[in-house]
């Protein structure tokens, strides 16, 4: 669980990266030649790979974790201590982990699937032609229901990372007296920040915001 | 503190042996003092149900010091009652309050299976125990052991893990029925010292396996085991343990 988390919040970070160039002036080129470029380029798509594979992994993992740990307590407790002992989304790690995959497959039939598979108009930059994605988020945020659907799907995130951070180092036994505060920390801002950019999208698609900058571009 | 006396309504777990159905009992019990221990509280109620002719709640108990690791009970769902870093033997009436009602129930987990009443088999933590939580020793003079120099801090944390006294609340609390604080504890102690050492990697792989072959389940991080263990066992020894499991998984030679 641990080491494919890592490997999945490492992900999360180059896709908020990459996807951040919507918020900017220029963003529809820029944005579509970032896309193109992870779209085409054979290291990215190898990568690929290994990332799907990390997201099953994970899955049938943190399900079946869920299911064996559930069956060793057949006679259940008629008062349990809540959250006097424990946080709430430590223990419903599976259920934030369950919206999370439903917001993923919904995500995946609005952008991957179409841009694998076609279904997407094509733009020109310098003669060089390629998938207008941004035309999708454009269109895919133009429907109040999807909005809610991924703030929901961010929300999870959230909370899925508040926890997930700090105990993905804790199984990998890197619990330090002077590190693992710190460790906590940058949990606590990552699983806000990252889900935060990424619920802004769709809100930036839908009213139109633009952040006015002159030749930023978050290329590589 | 101000003394006073409470009358209590007590939901008490009752289970006539392992494989018998069990079901809550409630019982009234009248002026108890605020300075008794739970325990004792318990004693009044059990000699109340003898005279009555009834058959009193079992329940394990043996040093009432806080030291044993013997007493256990689940009560209103916080394992040795809700004083932070208390056993249910130390735990006092003063507590709770008059009029209150208190629900006990055995420490649950499929690995603890219910002998009668509160009382629960921990058998399972003496045969992980038995599978490594030891050291070998040669036959022969002790050896003083203030000829083995120690750095303070190892010795210091040894001594925290080894204050475990294995009651099993962490397995209790955990929603998983984990036991790791335990076996983290266990692994700790001894990993920490020089006298540890040289057996530090078969000893964490026998006894993880031997946790795994009694059925606890598998650790998620939530930490209630930390918050509920009566010795305040630290889930720094967790990390430990795993540290401590993955080094011994490389070891080629084992």
């Amino acid at each position: 669980m641990a080491l494919t988390g890592i490997f999945l919040i490492v992900f999360l970070l180059v896709h908020c990266y990459v996807n951040a160039n919507v918020f900017f002036s220029h963003g529809e080129e820029n944005f579509n030649r970032a896309a193109h470029f992870m779209g085409t380029n054979i290291l990215v798509r190898i990568a690929e790979i290994g990332l799907f594979a990390g997201f099953i992994l994970h899955i049938i993992q943190g399900y079946k974790l869920e299911l064996s740990n559930r069956a060793k307590r057949s006679s259940k407790y008629a008062v349990t201590a809540g959250n006097k002992t424990s946080t709430w989304y430590s223990r419903s790690m599976a259920l934030l982990g369950t919206l999370i995959l439903l917001f993923l497959i919904i995500h995946l039939v609005h952008f991957w699937v179409p841009s694998r598979f076609g279904g997407l108009t094509e733009v020109n930059y310098d003669g060089k032609s390629v998938l207008n994605l941004y035309g999708r988020m454009k269109d895919v945020f133009s429907q109040e229901w999807v909005i809610i659907v991924y703030l929901l799907g961010c929300f999870s995130l959230a909370w899925h990372l508040l926890h997930g951070f700090q105990s993905a180092f804790q199984t990998m036994g890197w619990n330090h007296k002077k590190y693992t505060p710190l460790i906590h920390s940058m949990g606590v801002v990552f699983s806000v920040v990252v889900p935060l950019i990424f619920a802004l999208m769709p809100l930036f698609m839908y009213f139109g915001w633009e952040i006015p900058v002159g030749e930023l571009t978050l290329l590589f | 503190m101000q003394h006073y006396n409470m009358d209590l309504t007590l939901k008490v777990w009752r289970q006539q042996n392992r494989n018998a159905q069990g079901g809550f009992e409630t019982y009234q019990v009248k002026d108890i003092s605020s300075e008794m221990s739970f325990l004792e509280m318990i004693d009044v109620l059990n000699e109340k149900l003898i005279h009555e002719g009834g058959d009193p709640i079992a329940f394990d108990h043996d040093c009432r010091e806080g030291i044993c690791g013997t007493c256990s009970m689940v009560i209103d769902g916080r394992p040795h009652g809700p004083w932070k870093g208390t056993t249910t033997c130390q735990l006092h009436m003063r507590a709770f309050k008059n009029g209150e009602t208190i629900v006990i129930e055995p420490f649950r987990a499929n690995s603890f299976p219910v002998l009668k009443d509160l009382v629960v088999d921990r058998k399972a933590f003496d045969r992980i125990i038995q599978a490594g939580g030891f050291i070998s020793v040669n036959t022969g003079n002790a050896v003083d052991g203030n000829a083995i120099p120690i750095d303070k801090d190892d010795a210091d944390n040894s001594f925290a893990a080894a204050s475990c006294i294995g009651c099993g609340a962490c397995v209790a609390a955990c929603k998983n029925s984990s036991a790791m604080l335990f076996v983290s504890a266990k692994v700790s102690h001894l990993a920490l010292l020089p006298q540890g050492a040289p057996e530090k990697s078969t000893r964490v792989a026998a006894m993880v396996d031997q946790m795994d072959k009694e059925g606890f389940g598998s650790c998620t991080n939530t930490y209630a085991c930390e918050a509920e263990c009566p010795k305040e066992i630290s889930v720094m020894n967790i990390a430990r343990l795993n540290r401590e499991y993955l080094a011994s998984s490389f070891n080629a030679d084992k």
